[in-house]
Formats: structure tokens, sequence, C-alpha cells
């Protein structure tokens, strides 16, 4: 087990490591080169000549490289273009972090609440109505564009029908009290109840945009994972013992079933923050998706490069807890 | 032990997908219902009765299950009418898309859209054109966009996966550590990075930015599927019998090969139809909107989404339909090629 | 050792003739949309005293899994017809509800399966799967129920009970594990167990030291044993009674002995010449029997077995054999193999 984990533990530094290489190629490679990137194409030619220097550009290519990733570990991207002008990307990364972070387990937890058990149900009764409009519907969620959803459901829910805010995290004036910037666990911190409630309503929307996917796809992987248990030789063991229903569907069904699903969890997180920039965009959450989406926009090119590196790390180290997750589960993987 | 069931990462599931190209021996349909053991008698004879059905059937069966699945067909229905309106959309589009034909109605100020009026049943966007046409024309670039970022994707896929194969040792190493790296980037991310490069973003960036994504998934997808057909016993079988190795794998392995390839393909269609909406609605797909695609079209509709949503609304319309119908072609498909959900 | 085992009912080995199982005309058809009918088990009879071990014999898609799986009431209830009756203790198991046969599988009748590491569950340790048994039909609770399930391993053969209860599946070698579904299928002491092929997936030395451990608690409990395999070798050490099976039908039924002394079934004469021999003569050829099961005759018309027949005569194609008693057994052929003596 602990080599396991240590093992993975490498695998992941190697993946950072080629990953800091490509993003190094990344910035090379945008117009405008690293100057561009760093300081804005309408920087002034002598601007450009001692930022170059200040940055070593005349070093041969592996010494800018070590550069690169020595100002990366120290956190050093510079100071933020466009998105939050002169803030230092970094504390642009960190301060927009909890809102994304709010967001995308909001939204993962509805994919997971709504498809676990549909996905169940629908298995159990394969080719009923019921599982056929599932499917469907399922296959409808992925084809809709994300940020389409996001602004119908926008423009009916709160333009149109005034059920619910339009945008944003919370209304201005709550004036609520920041503590670990989630907003609704400030509220529940500070007894700022009402606080709390007024950022549930300002969530409901975006992380239904956001949980399209997400759902559909743990949807999908629970009826064919629990499809295909259900022809295991083991289930029909359980049978063979008269066991009551509720112990073949827990133990041998279930506690099988979900194994990849726990998987496909890890997985989506990448996708959540795929959509939550575009779902962020739509709603100004001011999360790290709306920075993300500004950066690209307006090729603010310090906070791409935090966002970028930040997202990706978050994204490998949740599958690093995912796979030990699912070593903790599964038998097979913990006592190999 | 492997346990295709639970794949534990993203690239372990491309491999299941890719293990389920199968060998013809589970894949081909069994005669009767095989559910004891068999004898030393029947081993001898069901071998043989396998072996002659080999070839074909994968792809016979699976036809004849598909003719009569009702999922299937609306799939092919709506990827059918899409390609024919594609091809013939500057015959029937009633105006020119990038022709400014109602300008003159336009006002700033109160009446930024024209509605709908006799010869413009969409009414027509902000600039004047009809959307009508622009939606029917718009068919043709929203194709190549699909078509094309799949066709790159594979061919860099194919390329990768070949070299990764054909070298192995530490050629094969490094190439896939690679793909990796790039499959443990969130995808989407990626191809925005990617366009982001474009100093001209033009029809093509987004292509490349898209396909560029579809590499890494490509490759792992056949060279998984090629190992897996390498220690197939079918393969082994051809190959004790001394088949030669060209034709072990011209005619056992790239067929069985091909089965998650063309799944794959199907769905990608789908998806990079949508995610070229998104780079568009991020401002990084074509400014060029003389000739109109879908995406670029959604994207462009963001301005006025709270004040004219129809405008939005038609072009998600017909990017949902479509990629809805690769997506149900290319499910139908998996579930038609996979052995597993024969039953 | 087994007193803690046989608290609940003794089960003396009774030679009465009032049969425990006692399966009439069982015949099962699969339906399924669009495809013709298929009747895997046609009209299968057969009695099942305390006591008495059974074997049925046959190649695969015989139908002698599928006869198992009837009786258990595993068959999947859509596309599946089962007709006939199948009386324990004079009951017809097929008349049941789900619930009242979901109580008797398991503490009355009990099923071991072919491959032994699908048939566990891979996420659940040994122990957990022994006494799920005893906590469903005894009413014990987990605790109470270790102990027994840690003797019950013992009884099979398992070294180390008390580490091979935490262990999973994966751990043990395949007879271990094929040891640990004989317990769980025995835990509760049923009165007929069924074991489908369970030696099949192992290798042969450890089918030999299955098939004693079988041998051993069958006689020991007075459980009666329907063993259902395509190897006429695992009945041969077995079984008091063997049921030939071929596409669906009972073909010859026989006790072992003049069963295997002499064949008088053309297939069982033909699986008998195919098995190696250690006493055959040097140069002997193993005779394999023609053709597959593909070439089958339909039986309303004919004798399903006539076109792989060594000696068949016009009659076999024309019309159906009925199974017929003779002295000292049943059999369903027009020509039977003469003789010897």
């Amino acid at each position: 087990m602990l080599r396991f984990i240590i093992r993975r533990l490498i695998q992941m530094v190697g993946v950072v490591i080629v990953l800091s290489a490509l993003v190094f190629a990344w910035l090379k490679v945008l117009p405008g080169g690293t100057v561009g990137a760093l300081l804005g194409e309408r920087a002034t030619p002598e601007r450009r000549a001692a930022m170059e220097k200040a940055l070593g550009l005349d070093q041969p290519i592996y010494v800018q490289y070590w550069e690169f990733v020595k100002r990366a570990v120290r956190g050093e991207f510079g100071a933020s273009t466009s998105v939050q002008p002169g803030t230092d990307a970094m504390d642009v990364f960190l301060t927009r972090f909890p809102a994304t972070i709010e967001l995308a387990v909001c939204a993962l937890v509805i994919a997971v609440l709504l498809g676990v058990p549909l996905g169940y149900l629908a298995a159990r009764r394969r080719a009923s109505w019921f599982d056929n409009v599932s499917i469907v519907s399922s296959l409808v969620g992925i084809a809709v564009p994300v940020f389409f959803l996001a602004f119908m459901l926008q423009y009916v829910f709160a333009v149109k029908l005034h059920w619910l805010p339009v945008s944003g995290r919370q209304d201005p004036d709550v004036n609520g009290t920041r503590v670990t910037g989630f907003f609704i666990l400030d509220g529940l911190l500070t007894r700022e109840f009402d606080a709390s409630w007024n950022a549930i309503k300002h969530l409901i929307l975006p992380s239904i945009a956001l949980a399209t996917i997400p759902f559909a796809v743990v949807f999908r992987i629970t009826r064919a994972s629990v499809l295909e248990v259900l022809d295991e030789d083991y289930v029909r063991t359980a049978e063979s013992k008269g066991l009551t229903n509720r112990v073949i569907r827990g133990r041998h069904v279930l506690r099988n079933a979900l194994l990849p699903v726990v998987t496909t969890i890890g997985l989506q997180t990448g996708g959540l923050l795929v959509g939550a920039v575009l779902t962020e965009r739509v709603f100004s959450w001011g999360g790290l998706g709306d920075a993300l989406a500004l950066a690209f926009t307006r090729r603010d090119y310090a906070v791409l490069q935090v966002c970028i590196l930040m997202a990706t790390v978050t994204f490998v180290v949740v599958n690093l807890l995912v796979d030990i997750a699912y070593a903790v589960i599964d038998p097979r993987v913990r006592t190999r | 032990m492997p346990n295709p069931l639970n794949p534990r990462s993203k690239k372990d599931r491309i491999d299941a997908l890719a293990a389920s190209a199968g060998d013809p021996a589970t894949t081909g349909s069994s005669g009767g219902g095989t559910v004891g053991g068999t004898t030393a008698v029947a081993t001898i004879d069901d071998a043989g009765h396998v072996e002659e059905t080999a070839g074909v059937s994968l792809f016979a069966s699976a036809w004849s299950r598909l003719r009569r699945n009702p999922v299937f067909l609306i799939g092919l229905g709506i990827t059918g009418a899409f390609v024919l309106l594609a091809i013939f959309a500057p015959w029937i589009a009633p105006h020119d898309p990038a022709a400014r034909l109602l300008l003159d109605e336009i006002r700033p100020q109160s009446n930024p859209i024209p509605a709908a009026r006799e010869g413009f049943p969409l009414g027509a966007d902000n600039i004047g054109r009809d959307i009508f046409s622009r939606l029917i024309v718009g068919s043709r670039q929203t194709l190549l966009v699909g078509v094309m970022a799949t066709f790159f994707g594979l061919v860099g896929g194919l390329t990768l996966g070949t070299i990764a194969g054909a070298f192995g040792g530490w050629v094969d190493s490094v190439v896939m550590r690679v793909v990796d790296v790039m499959l443990s980037i969130p995808s989407l991310l990626l191809a925005f990075s990617i366009a982001a490069i474009a100093a001209r973003p033009s029809q093509w960036t987004v292509i490349i930015a898209i396909a560029v994504v579809q590499v890494p998934i490509f490759a792992r997808l056949l060279r998984g599927s090629m190992l897996a057909q390498r220690a197939s016993d079918h393969v082994l079988a051809a190959r004790a019998l001394g088949v030669k190795e060209s034709a072990i794998v011209f005619r056992h392995m790239l067929p069985n090969s091909l089965g998650p390839v063309i799944v794959q393909s199907t769905l990608v269609v789908a998806t990079s139809i949508i995610d070229a909406a998104a780079l568009s609605f991020l401002g990084l797909g074509n400014p060029d909107d003389r000739k109109p695609e879908w995406g670029q079209m959604l994207g462009a509709s963001q301005q006025f989404i709270y004040d004219h949503p129809a405008l939005a609304v038609w072009p998600a319309l017909c990017i949902i339909v479509v990629a809805l119908g690769f997506t149900l072609m290319g499910e139908s498909l998996r579930e038609a090629l996979d052995p597993k959900s024969r039953r | 050792m087994t007193d803690t085992l046989s608290t609940s009912q003794p089960h003396p080995r009774s030679d009465s003739d009032e049969p425990l199982l006692s399966v009439r005309d069982l015949t099962v058809t699969f339906q399924r949309a669009g495809d013709e009918p298929f009747v895997a088990v046609d009209g299968v009879s057969f009695d099942l005293r305390p006591g008495d071990t059974l074997g049925i014999v046959g190649e695969s898609g015989s139908g002698k899994s599928v006869t198992s799986l009837a009786i258990m009431g595993l068959l999947p209830e859509r596309g599946v017809r089962v007709t006939g009756e199948v009386l324990y203790n004079g009951q017809d198991l097929l008349k049941l509800s789900p619930t009242q046969m979901r109580d008797r599988r398991g503490a009355e009748l009990g099923m071991i399966f072919q491959d032994p590491l699908s048939s566990l569950n891979p996420v659940v340790p040994i122990g957990l799967q022994v006494t799920e048994v005893l906590e469903r039909h005894r009413g014990l609770s987990r605790k109470a129920a270790m102990p027994l399930a840690k003797e019950m391993l013992d009884r099979v053969g398992i070294p180390d009970p008390d580490r091979r209860l935490k262990d999973y599946p994966h751990q043990l070698s395949g007879g271990m594990r094929q040891r640990a579904l004989i317990a769980m299928a025995l835990a509760a002491e049923p009165r007929v167990l069924i074991a489908d092929e369970p030696t099949t997936a192992l290798d042969v030395t450890i089918q030999a030291q299955i098939l004693a451990v079988l041998k051993d608690l069958v006689e020991d409990t007075g459980t009666a044993l329907i063993m259902i395999t395509h190897d006429l070798g695992v009945v041969a050490g077995l079984v008091d009674t063997v049921n030939v099976m071929y596409a669906g039908r009972v073909v010859e039924r026989a006790a072992r002995h003049p069963l295997f002394a002499e064949p008088r079934h053309p297939y069982t004469a033909g699986l008998l010449a195919s098995i190696p021999r250690l006493d055959g003569s040097r140069g002997e050829r193993l005779q394999p029997i023609p053709g597959s099961v593909a070439d089958n005759l339909p039986w309303t018309s004919a004798c399903a077995f006539a076109p792989r027949c060594s000696q068949p005569i016009d009659q076999c194609r024309a019309q159906t054999p009925e199974l017929v008693q003779h002295d000292d057994r049943a059999l369903r052929c027009f020509n039977p193999m003469e003789v010897t003596r």
C-alpha cells in the first residue's frame, strides 16, 4: 500500500516536470514570446529589451527553463495585466480558488447524488421506458454546449422568472464576513445564516449547469457498471445462497459496481475545471474559471500561466487521491 | 491483475476500450448456448466452427443488430441529413449568408436585431444577415470543423501510436509518457491553450486546437488495441499456424482494432463541434464570419443573449441535434461492437 | 467437530424409497424476441433420495447446467419458460414465490459453480462470504457465525483458517477458492448440493483433492449430491447413478458400474472412447465423436444424435426414440450397442 502511494507520487512528480516544460515551451511560442506574454503586446522596445535582459533571455534555453522553474516554485509569475491589472498573478489565483472549489464541489455532489441512484435504477430496469428515457437524456446532456445551457438557465430562471439571482456569488448588500473564502461556510461559521442562504441561491443555477456533463457521465458509468456486475458469477453465487435482496444489492452488486464510478469522479474534476471556465464566465462567478476565461479573451498570460499550471496540478493531485481512495476500497489493489 | 471493469485512470479507460476490440472468438456469435464447460470432443469442433465465421462476423453481426436498432437509425438519419445539407447548402439557402440585406433596418438603440419577416423566417443578425441562410450554409463549416479535427486527431494519434508500437523500447516509453502527460491536462483547457498560441486565429487554428486534444486519446487507443491483439489467442494461433506477420497485422490485428477507433471517431466529431463553440465563446475562435459556422454564431450571440435569446437558440439547437446524432450513432456502434453488451 | 455444525437437524442416511428431490418432466425453453424458441432441457426426470449421489453428464449445450439452474430457481425470469415439476419433500419448487424460493436456497439446496474465482465476490473477505449464509439462514450474528465459518473452512481442508477468513478471493489459490465455495454452499447444511463442473477450472492434481473433499463431506453429512460434469472421469469415483444427457434429453441412465462396464448408448460409448486410458494398448488411438452439437436433428421427428452416431439405422432419422427401461438401465436408442458378454 505504502509502496503503491510512493510509486504514484513519483509518477506525479514526473508528470509535473514534463508539464512545466510544456508550459515553458508554450510561453515561448505564444504570439509576442515570453516578454510579450509578461508585458503585454503594447510594451515599448526599451521596456522589452530591459525585460529580456532581466529575464536572462540571452542565456541558453536550459538556463532559462531552470529560471522559469525556480520562479514557478516561488510562485512568481508576474503581475496580472488585464484580469485584475497590477495584482500579482499568484494572488489572483489564491483569492479566486475557493469560489471555484465551492462551485465544483456543489456540482459534483449534484452529479453523484443523482447519477448513481438513477444509473442503478436504469440498469435494474434495463430496456424499460425509464432506462431508455434516461439514456437519451444523458446523451442530450452531453450534446448541449455548457455555456449555452448556463445562458438558458440564467435567462429563464433569473432574467425572466426572477426566481434566482442573475449572477455573482452573493448580493453586494449582504456584506458577509469573510473567513475561508467559501461563502456558504463563512456564513455558517459567523452565524450569518442569511449570507449562507444568499450564497446558496446564487450557487443553484451555476452548479446545475456545471453538473450536467458529470451527471451524464456518472449516470452512464454507473448503469454500465451495474449491468456488468449483475452478470457476474458471484452475483449468481449470492443468489444461490438465498441471501436477501438487500444484501445482494448492497454487498455484492453495488460494492463492486461503484469502484469504476469512484475513478470516474476523479476524472470528472478535469471536466469540472473546464466547465467552470465557461459557466463562471456566464454567471460572472469571480472564480478561477472566470479569471481563465477573461485571461484567454484578453491574453493575460501571467494569470494564464498560474491558472493552467495550478489547474492541471490540482487535477493530477485529485486523481492521485482518487487512486489512493480506490486502493483503499478495492482489496485487489490494496493487498497486492 | 488488470480488470477492465475498474479502469483506474483516463488512460486505463482508453485501454479498456481498446481491449474491447476483443478477439473474434468471443465476438463472433458462438452457436448455441455454451453454458457449461466444453468436452474434449466439443472443444475441437467449436474451435473449427469459430475460426470459419471469425473474420466477417464482427462487422456483419454488428450490422445485423444495428439495422434493427432505432437509436442507431435515428443517429444515422440525423447525421445523414446533416451531411446532405452541408453538401447542398449553397443551393438550398435563400440568401447569400454574408450579404447584409437588412442592414438598413438596424437602429443601434431601438432595434439592434431585425425581426423575422417575409423571406427571412428567423430574422437577421446584428449586421443584417439572414439567419436562416447562415444556419443552412453554416452546416458546411461545422461539418468541416468536426470532420477535419477528428481526421487530424486520428492521423496524429495513428502516427504516434504506430511509432510507439513499431519501435518499442525507450521510444515507446517516451512517446507514451508524453501522451500520458497530455491526457493529464483537462482536455478543453489544452484546446484553449493551443488556440491561444495562434497569432492570427482562423478556422484552421480552431481545427488544430481541437485535433491536438484528440491525438493522445487516439494514440493510446490504437496502441492499447494493438497490444491487446498481439497477446490475444487468435493472433497467437495464427502465428502458431505460420501465418505471415504482415497478414497477421492486416488481416487479424488491424480489423479488430478498427472497431474502437470507429466508435471513438464518431463520438469525437460530436465533441469537436461542441468544443469549437466553446472556443468561439471565449473569443479564441475564427474571427472571420463571412463563412458562418454554428459554434461561431453561438459564440457571437452572447452579447445579445438577454434581449434576443433566439439568436443563440437557433445555432445551439443545430449543434445539439447534430452532436446528438453523432453521439447516438457512436454509442450504438460501441454497444454493437462490444462483445460484452451482447447479451 | 461436527457437534456445532449439525445442531439443527441430523441427516441420517436413509434407504427409504421416499425421494428427497424428484424432478418430473422438467422442460426449459429460451424464448427471445425475434428468435426461434430454443428448448434447452426437454422433459428431464430423475429422483434423488437422501444420501444419493447422482451424476449428470453431457457436453456443453446438452442442457445439464440449465437443469441445475432450473432446480435452484436461478434462471432469469425474462425470456425463459420452465415447465414440469421439481418436488422437494413433496413440494413443487417451481410453484414457490421468489421469496419462498430464497428461503430454500442456501438452506435446503446449495450450489457450487464452475469457476471459483469469478464465483467469489472479489471485494468481500472469504469469512464474510461464509458467515452471510449463516446470518441469513440460521439467524446468527456475524460474531457468532465466525467460529462456525472457521470450522467450515477447516473441514474443507483450508489450512490456517483464522487468517483465511480475513483474506480476499484473489489471495487464495484456485483449489483453495473452490474449497471456500464448497464451505459456503455447505455452511447452512443444505440437504441437496448441486455441483456444476466444480473441478473443470482446476489443475488435475487439485481436481482429485476437491473431489475427495466433496465425497467426504457428502458422506459425513448425508447431503444428497448432484454432480454435473462433462467429464466421465469425475463421476467415475464419486456417484452412484449416472444420467447421460444429449441435446436436452436423458439418453442413458444407469448405475455407475454397468454404465462404465457396458455403455449401451452410442453417445455414452463415444464419450468413454474419447477418454485416454492408462491400460489401453500402445498405439491405441482416442476416438473423438465426429461432428458437433450444431449437427443435431430435432427430437420431435428423429434422434438428435443420429448425424454423429457410429451405428445409425433408418429409423433414427424418422422417429423419436423414447427413454425405455431395460433390466439394468434406461435407454433412449433404437439401435443400442451390443452386449459384449
